[in-house]
């Protein structure tokens, strides 16, 4: 067995088993700790396929912050879990329904699985067909030209998200003072003070 | 050997640094993991384990609910990791792009900018 294959096994295995601790902790930021771990191993995975930019970009987006959003996510919705796993017995038939024709989709996927004659005539789009680009570099040559419509649209993706999320937590509290460079840095003597003379037993 | 496998191997060679710095990284953690166990001296006591408050039971379960601001912040950031992430194969295979790829990046970019330009006349990037 070679050493690619060794390690094919230890991450496929790791990734497997803590996927498994994901859905079978008890304590939700555990879960995500799980997942962090899954990430890496497919981030491993990734590399051992030669997509080096992918897998880097998998650890910087999914570990460095969609991870952390999870967790901000378990944090800010203060769910009871004990009590949410009461009722798992009532939930399962549902549960198990959409899993097996989830599995059953897979199968199908997985055994009707071909490729199609035409992918061997591009050179461009293989990871390290050609020994003298780079994975990135091939990634780069076609993204930006053949699959244009899909970068736009992923741009159109992250701008609808940013806001949706602007619009569904942005909520400014009353009366807060805010800075406000321009306004201060323009204060005089003349605007910022008035010399008020007050007479004798009277007030302002 | 076929060409391909002897590609993918040299390039599984580039990666022996980075093994070696994930052994040695696991046995130093797992090291420190371990040793408190067999060396540090342990007399465990319920009072000694309980939760201590300042001389109070604890009131309240430590994890409290977030601001829902911080969520904001990371999901902003995120938008903007992604955007900087695309363009890396740009830069790198800017030179074989030609005119079309320039300026399917600058439309990404104003398209982002927009939304960027939103967040701040919004106020979504000041705290309060």
């Amino acid at each position: 067995m070679s050493v690619a294959a060794v390690f094919f096994y230890l991450f496929a295995g790791v990734l497997v088993a803590s996927a498994f601790m994901v859905i079978s902790s008890r304590n939700p930021v555990h879960s995500v700790l799980f997942l962090i771990l899954c990430f890496v191993n497919a981030a491993g995975l990734f590399i051992l396929i030669g997509v080096e930019f992918l897998a880097l970009i998998l650890v910087v987006v999914y570990v460095g912050a969609v991870a952390v959003l999870f967790l901000f996510v378990v944090m800010m919705l203060d769910v009871d879990f004990v009590e949410l796993r009461q009722g798992f017995l009532q939930y399962l038939p549902v549960g198990a329904l959409v899993g097996v024709v989830f599995l059953v989709e897979l199968i199908l996927v997985v055994s009707t699985w071909a490729t199609a004659p035409a992918v061997a005539q591009f050179p461009k789009a293989a990871a390290v067909g050609g020994a003298a680009i780079s994975n990135t570099k091939a990634l780069g040559l076609v993204l930006y030209t053949d699959y244009v419509y899909f970068f736009e649209a992923s741009g159109m993706v992250l701008l609808v998200a940013m806001i949706g999320a602007i619009v569904l937590t942005l909520r400014h509290k009353v009366n807060v003072k805010r800075q406000n460079v321009s306004a201060q840095v323009a204060r005089t003597p003349e605007t910022a003070m008035e010399v008020v003379k007050v007479r004798p037993g009277q007030g302002i | 050997m076929r060409p391909k496998v002897r590609i993918m191997n040299l390039l599984l060679q580039d990666y022996l640094p980075v093994v070696i710095f994930i052994g040695v990284s696991v046995v130093i953690g797992l090291a420190l993991l371990i040793s408190p166990f067999i060396v540090a001296y342990s007399s465990p006591d319920p009072e000694k384990l309980s939760a201590y408050e300042c001389g109070f039971n604890a009131f309240d379960d430590a994890r409290m609910t977030f601001d829902v601001r911080f969520y904001l912040v990371s999901i902003l950031f995120i938008i903007f990791d992604l955007e900087v992430a695309f363009l890396f194969p740009w830069a790198i295979s800017f030179g074989g792009l030609g005119d079309l790829g320039f300026w399917s990046m600058m439309l990404f970019l104003g398209v982002l900018t927009v939304g960027f330009i939103y967040e701040w006349r919004k106020g979504a990037l000041e705290w309060d």
